[in-house]
């Protein structure tokens, strides 16, 4: 056996190493696909709850608008208002006895991270939503967009720009939290850990080792996002266009780049 | 002289909101090749007045009246009135997430129906005009003001509206660029172009406009001719207000 701090992780690594592989590649699917499904219900239900109510609406209209609103009000209150440890617990066991749905583990687990996650962003892109200067959607009005156009040309790009931080946070979030499904024995990391460490009873060493894995994943989806957002925001210079592209068939000379910050 | 067309009639508009009066019944004809300014003292409604024309607010009561037809049903939609009456707005408003040649683009394409080359097209034949084509992929927060307000210019007549309105459209520059917009804006009038400016600039007003229009109250307090206007106003309340405007 061996003697050392160092030498017991070694030890553990070479011999669990799977297991924390297999633990971490469960973390990773469901962070990752639970977010990205997440956003989804975020944006759809951050969408919605934007939706104005034009008093020249119908009556109908309103009311039907006003009722779905509610409902969504209720759905980012009731996630958010609770942990999602209990969540997984309510749903899985929930299903089990009152609809005799017996879904897996690993169902259960992406069901309720994509629910919590939905809830959380749905109030991000709200107020991404809202955030963005009304004279925005003025100028999109003014030169004859509709509501949808306007959304979709002109607020929702700068809304979503302004979500990307809060997308990257909602992820290493998950990534960190999704150890709470243990509760359910789903086989993440943390799950993983604990019964690698219940073996020799080196619950120190696997759980540093575990503690390095989590940070190599947050770390890692940290800076990707970064990278993604820099690339979406383009070049912060641009070419001037000495004479005119329409006039010439082979396009534009670039000039020197004009740098020109915020 | 012959009879000018009449494009826009401006009938007995009131804008009231909540309990404040606003506008109290304005009424106004806009011919073709009016350039219209509109001056009066800060919160008398002039913003108002130009928003109501292209239903950015609704009117409270009265009527707009497009080439004689209630202007809300003159078209298909009111969107499509919308392209006719273009709209300069202080702030410009250009859209950030848009180059400069997309700011011009998107509203031709999206709302007109044109392809993306007739669309390129016209959007350059208006960057040329306001001398902003080399900058067509530079993002609006990469141009001075002055540089913003003429690409907003741009992309305003890149559909060709048969009347534009400008709300101050030099008030948030810096002064050394309020020439370059206003030469943009004469040389506009020259051509023809129907334009209603509110406006603080009073030698513009004068020199540019064929007709001056001051609000006061949410009623028009006086109006006529620039020449006649500002070296003769002969309501009281116009001589206070020009007092206050040096170098006339
Ligand atoms: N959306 C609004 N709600 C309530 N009051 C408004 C609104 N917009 C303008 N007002 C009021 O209407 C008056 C006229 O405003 P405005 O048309 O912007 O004046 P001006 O452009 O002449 O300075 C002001 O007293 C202003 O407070
Ligand atoms: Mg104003």
């Amino acid at each position: 056996m061996p003697e050392t701090f160092f030498g017991w992780v070694l030890f553990l690594v070479d011999k669990y190493g799977m297991i924390f592989v297999k633990g971490a590649g469960v973390t990773l699917a469901l962070a990752v696909v639970g977010t990205a499904i997440g956003c989804i219900i975020g944006l759809i239900v951050g969408i919605i709850q934007t939706i104005p109510v034009d008093p020249e609406d119908s009556i109908f209209k309103k009311v039907f608008v006003k009722i779905i609103k509610w409902f969504l009000d209720a759905y980012v209150e009731v996630f958010r208002g609770t942990p999602m440890i209990v969540q997984a617990m309510v749903f899985y066991y929930g299903a089990m006895s009152m609809f005799d749905i017996d879904m897996s583990p690993m169902f259960a687990g992406f069901l309720v991270v994509s629910i919590n996650t939905g809830a959380y962003m749905a109030e991000t892109v709200r107020g991404g939503i809202d955030s963005i200067d009304p004279g925005q959607k003025e100028a999109a009005v003014a030169i004859g967009m509709n509501h949808m156009q306007t959304m979709r040309c002109v607020v929702l790009p700068q809304a979503l720009r302004n979500v990307m931080p809060q997308l990257g946070n909602n992820l290493i979030i998950n990534i960190k939290d999704t150890s709470v499904l243990n509760v359910i024995s789903v086989t993440e990391l943390y799950f993983a850990s604990k019964s690698a460490a219940g073996v020799y009873y080196r619950y120190f060493e696997v759980f540093f080792v575990t503690c390095v894995v989590y940070f190599i994943m947050t770390f890692t989806a940290s800076r990707l996002l970064r990278m993604w957002e820099k690339k979406m925001d383009g070049p912060a210079d641009y070419d001037l266009v000495n004479f005119d592209p329409m006039m010439d068939p082979c396009g534009a000379v670039p000039l020197p780049k004009v740098k020109k910050g915020h | 002289m012959a009879e000018k067309e009449l494009l826009l009639s401006v009938q007995g508009l009131q804008k009231t909101f909540g309990e404040h009066v606003v506008l109290k019944g304005i009424s106004m004809d806009i011919c073709k090749g009016d350039v219209i300014c509109i001056i009066g003292p800060s919160g008398c409604g002039k913003s108002t007045f130009i928003r109501c024309i292209n239903f950015l607010e609704q009117p409270t009561d009265g009527e707009i009246l497009y080439r004689g037809v209630n202007a809300k049903k003159a078209f298909k939609s009111l969107p499509i009135y919308r392209t006719k009456v273009g709209m300069v707005f202080q702030q410009f408003n250009l859209f950030n997430n848009m180059t400069v040649l997309e700011n011009c683009t998107v509203g031709q394409i999206k709302v007109q129906g044109k392809g993306q080359e007739e669309a390129r097209e016209n959007a350059m034949k208006y960057l040329r005009h306001v001398d902003m084509s080399a900058y067509i992929n530079a993002k609006p927060y990469q141009l001075s003001g002055g540089q913003k307000q003429r690409v907003a210019i741009a992309r305003a007549l890149a559909l060709e509206p048969e009347v534009l309105l400008m709300d101050e459209p030099t008030s948030a520059l810096d002064p050394e660029m309020v020439g370059e917009v206003l030469k943009v804006m004469g040389d506009l009038a020259k051509e023809g172009l129907t334009m209603v400016i509110v406006t603080h600039e009073m030698a513009f007003a004068r020199d540019v406009s064929t007709k001056v229009v001051m609000l006061n109250d949410g009623v028009i307090g006086e109006q006529g001719d620039p020449g006649e206007f500002f070296s003769h106003p002969k309501t009281d309340r116009a001589k206070e207000f020009l007092s206050r405007f040096q170098n006339l």
